[in-house]
């Protein structure tokens, strides 16, 4: 090399995704912005898009009203209880699919084949088994949310690491203690993170299912609103229904906030 | 506690790792086990301590386990093997849990294995707040509290930098002087070999026979004084003749596979 110095260039820029907590209250508003200027300025029909405004002004006459209050109560009924006993079953499962190679040989194939049908199809059929209540929508969720659950779980007890389990057997320690020690613990991130998408899936069949058959709820009363062309207060479900998933969405966050405090 | 290895031969599938293995550990002794990449010195850890069924020849063990023991064949994990989600104290405590003892006896025995190993600030430290070389105290300090009769250590220093590794080598020493456990100690540094063992066994590339048995007879708690390292480096060197032609085979071995 000749005598000449030269700076060596920096090379190592970008790819680094950085936080910016302005970022999406500036996203947020320039989207609600320019839907209100638009509504505004006439480029959207208010009977077909009505404005941000609008739309939070029906919203507020459906809460002073109490309507909003049954519908979103019906509607977390039916999530909950199906959430819990797809969860409950989904977890057994899952857990017996990842601790017993029996239970796996057997189990996997069925629930990688039964997984993919859209489990709303099957709402028609459980409404002839238990009637148009509450129990064939709540079978519905139920089993919206045991597949991904069931998989979630299976993976993630595989994911435990293998030389904690024989550490736990090293030390002499017995088998439900190595599951309740080891590990559950261990699998308990997985699980977290399939409870994001069984619930995600719950909001989804929930409003599919009283879109079915259903007086109140937050499908029901969108599906009203529609065949009524008031639109404003179709949005203002949908908002809702948007305001909800956030709400379940930060719920789970904080559980892993603080269960997986350790990682 | 003294280990009787007789004729032990163990396959995974067709490909066997170890054949025609005979060893007798007295009480009281470190058996460092060295040997090229392959040759089943984890396997025959896994066989002593039971984590692997024995399937032809046998390992017997005579002698009483000393006072307190709750876990004859301990072992302390190359990678620590610690629950992300427990503290120190915690992964200590996980040895015991499954054990009838009083709250106060486990205290007791937590707290002296935390101050046997520098550990007593550390106590409510997650694995992650902790360097490797601090994490690997806690495995060590897991495997004492039981107060083994053997101890089985699966290159317990080898995910360690060097520095941290001389300083965990002089832990050792101190807590052998005290323990006086029975340990078997599988490595593939020479060096570290010379300096815990009292005998280093050589096995052969796969499947593992024992080669040669080398007693170490520099005292342990001299073999850090510079009269002695000429001696020690000799030792170092026969175990690298014995050694080498094996580690060159098994690995043109491993590459072939």
């Amino acid at each position: 090399m000749s005598d000449t110095r030269t700076s060596i260039p920096f090379r190592a820029g970008g790819f680094d995704p950085t936080p910016r907590r302005w970022a999406p209250w500036i996203a947020f508003a320039a989207i609600l912005g320019l839907w209100q200027v638009s509504s505004n300025v006439g480029w959207l029909s208010a009977a077909m898009m009505p404005s941000p405004g609008t739309v939070l002004r029906a919203l507020l006459r459906l809460a002073e009203g109490g309507d909003l209050a049954r519908h979103v109560t019906s509607s977390l009924q039916r999530i909950g209880l199906g959430w819990v006993f797809g969860t409950i079953a989904g977890l057994a499962f899952g857990f017996a699919m990842g601790l017993f190679s029996l239970a796996r040989a057997a189990g996997l194939p069925v629930v990688s084949a039964l997984f993919p049908i859209p489990k709303i199809a099957l709402l028609p059929l459980f409404i002839l088994w238990f009637g148009i209540g509450e129990p064939s929508k709540v079978a519905t969720i139920a089993l919206g949310v045991f597949f991904p659950t069931a998989i979630a779980a299976s993976a993630a007890v595989d994911n435990v690491p293998r030389n904690l389990i024989r550490m736990g057997q090293g030390f002499g320690m017995p088998a439900h203690a190595i599951i309740a020690k080891i590990v559950l613990p261990g699998a308990l991130p997985g699980i977290l993170a399939g409870f994001r998408i069984s619930a995600s899936i719950a909001l989804i069949l929930v409003v599919a299912a009283e879109m079915i058959g259903a007086e109140w709820g937050i499908g029901a009363f969108i599906l009203m609103t529609g065949n009524l062309m008031q639109t404003d207060q179709l949005l203002a479900g949908v908002v809702v229904l948007s305001l909800l998933g956030l709400a379940v969405g930060g719920a789970l966050s904080f559980l892993e906030k603080a269960l997986l405090r350790w990682r | 506690m003294n280990l009787h290895v007789r004729g032990l031969a163990h396959a995974f599938g067709p490909l066997a790792v170890l054949e025609g293995l005979d060893l007798d550990i007295a009480s009281g002794e470190t058996l460092a086990v060295i040997g090229p990449s392959g040759c089943g010195k984890s396997t025959l850890l896994g066989l002593l301590g039971g984590l692997i069924r024995v399937e032809k020849g046998g390992i017997t063990a005579s002698g009483a386990p000393p006072a307190g023991c709750l876990n004859p064949f301990t072992y302390v994990f190359q990678d620590f093997a610690l629950l992300p989600w427990r503290s120190v104290e915690g992964n200590i405590r996980l040895a015991l849990e499954h054990h009838a003892l009083a709250e106060e006896e486990r205290r007791r025995r937590i707290d002296a294995v935390l101050a046997l190993t520098g550990l007593s600030e550390f106590r409510a430290a997650l694995p992650k707040q902790l360097s490797g070389g601090m994490r690997q105290r806690v495995g060590i300090a897991r495997a004492l509290v039981v107060r083994p009769a053997v101890l089985l250590m699966d290159e317990p220093l080898s995910a360690l930098d060097a520095q941290t590794r001389d300083l965990l080598i002089e832990d050792l020493l101190a807590i052998w002087a005290r323990e006086q456990t029975t340990t078997v100690y599988v490595t593939h540094n020479l060096a570290e070999a010379i300096r815990l063992a009292d005998r280093v066994a050589i096995l052969s590339r796969r499947p593992g026979r024992l080669r040669d048995l080398i007693a170490i007879d520099v005292p342990r708690a001299d073999r850090g004084q510079a009269r002695h390292a000429g001696a020690l480096a000799a030792l170092q060197d026969r175990l690298w003749a014995a050694m080498r032609g094996e580690a060159r085979d098994a690995d043109r071995e491993v590459a072939l596979v």
